[in-house]
């Protein structure tokens, strides 16, 4: 077996340090040696979004990431997002227009209209739809998340 | 995943050493958006993973309106269509970069990956194709260049040997009246591998009613993307008419030699040769008409 590499990052604006094997994905280490849990996995191949993160200001599947290649490097989860005594705007968002059900996609969908809205503040329908067209939502639909990233964007 | 060691190269000669030593169970990473999931599902082996996003050659994102653009193989999607000069330079390249999965592939996904993985069904290739790139490779005896539509071999497959890497893509300045333009046929509006995919580039003599000349590219219609030669050839100093578009399109549909799977059947696809050739050179004719 491959050594565990020793390796430091910053996440949500702390710096972590963890031993990984290069196998493992940035998802897996977020998950099973950092227990941020809140990146999900789905599809592991890329195409469900269940598992997006922000790395170093760009939004990415943190399944299509080693471990290894984020040091030095700064990821945002969706534990970084809420104040400790108040939800972040995309979040509070989502619960106004009932944009989850089960919930898995949830983080995912937030970090990646995190980055969206990161880069432009007032997107419009069409651009939203295509930027979380890699974000894939198995109960909700799509329309409520939609209406929840614009109103999002409205209030901030 | 199986078990592989990591090494972050930090120069072209030492990644190039270390694919000399490690052999063919040594895959360079860049985007890592194909490389992982294939050995994760164990398409690929590999016992060695060496990350070259640290080497400054491939991260070169150099434009020069006299002697074009310099595209390091590592560069990412996001970084082509954000930069202005080659929005404007190379439209047909940008379509490409705009529809490679969504966003988050895009934040990491290269063009030179696109072009190692050798898919059949790439948008990086075409586009490269159409716009006359030729691949930078370095290897252990130093470097050389192959045009990129000589560059996949097979599906999965390219010309580097043991120890060699892309380095670059160099793509010529763009000519006066000239444009290029890239489409894909797909079932849905977004996320999806092309059924068909068909890039051209046309040059127009001044009163852009004469194509001086042109060039076609496919995807999906054979083991690796295609130059449609002989499709090209025939609009050199052709006056613009459907009857010219039409017979390059049936030029281009003579080669298309593709298979029938679960995303279209043969017939289909050599069908929608002779309707993509035709909107990508309509597409690319207009642009130029259209720029200022």
């Amino acid at each position: 077996m491959a050594r565990r590499s020793h390796v430091q990052t910053t996440i949500n604006g702390e710096t972590v340090e963890f031993l990984c094997e290069p196998r493992q994905s940035l998802l897996e280490v977020l998950r099973d040696e950092l227990h941020l849990t809140g990146a999900k996995e789905g599809c592991n191949n890329g195409n469900c979004g269940a598992c997006s993160v922000i790395l170093d200001g760009r939004l990415v599947n943190s399944c299509l990431v080693l471990g290894v290649e984020t040091e030095g490097k700064s990821v945002e989860t969706i534990e970084g997002l809420a104040a400790p005594d108040k939800l972040h705007p995309i979040q509070d968002a989502f619960l106004e227009n009932a944009a989850l059900q089960c919930g898995i996609c949830t983080p995912g969908f937030i970090m990646s209209a995190k980055a969206l809205l990161d880069q432009n503040p007032n997107p419009t329908e069409h651009e939203v739809r295509y930027w979380l067209a890699g974000n894939l939502c198995r109960c909700t639909g799509y329309d409520k998340i939609v209406r929840a990233v614009l109103d999002a964007a409205a209030a901030e | 995943m199986r078990d592989f060691s990591y090494i972050a190269a930090n120069t072209i000669p030492e990644a190039v050493a270390l694919l000399d030593e490690k052999g063919e169970n040594a895959r360079i990473l860049a985007g890592g958006t194909d490389l992982i999931v294939q050995v994760r599902e164990a398409r690929r082996d590999v016992n060695w993973i060496i990350d070259i996003k640290s080497i400054p050659e491939v991260n070169a994102l150099d434009y020069n309106a006299d002697t074009g653009l310099v595209l390091g193989a590592a560069v990412e999607c996001y970084k082509i269509y954000a930069d202005d000069a080659i929005c404007k330079g190379y439209p047909g390249l940008i379509d490409a970069t705009k529809i490679i999965g969504g966003t988050a592939i895009q934040g990491r996904a290269a063009v030179g990956g696109n072009l190692c993985n050798a898919s059949p069904a790439a948008d990086g290739i075409p586009p490269l194709i159409v716009l006359n790139a030729t691949c930078v490779i370095a290897g252990p005896n130093g470097e050389r260049e192959v045009p990129v539509e000589q560059f996949c071999t097979a599906p999965g497959q390219t010309v580097l040997k043991n120890g060699e890497m892309l380095v670059s893509i160099k793509i010529p300045a763009p000519e006066s009246n000239s444009s290029s333009f890239y489409l894909r046929f797909i079932p849905r509006n977004e996320m999806d591998i092309a059924v068909v995919g068909a890039g051209a580039s046309v040059v127009l003599d001044d009163t852009k009613q004469t194509i001086v000349s042109a060039r076609i590219a496919l995807a999906a219609v054979a083991p690796t993307p295609l130059f449609a030669e002989e499709a090209s050839a025939r609009l050199a100093g052709r006056e613009i008419s459907d009857a010219a578009i039409d017979e390059a399109a049936e030029a281009a549909k003579a080669i298309a030699r593709p298979i029938s799977d679960m995303r279209g059947t043969a017939e289909q696809r050599t069908h929608l040769v002779g309707v993509l050739t035709r909107r990508a050179l309509n597409g690319a004719i207009q642009r130029v008409r259209e720029a200022t």
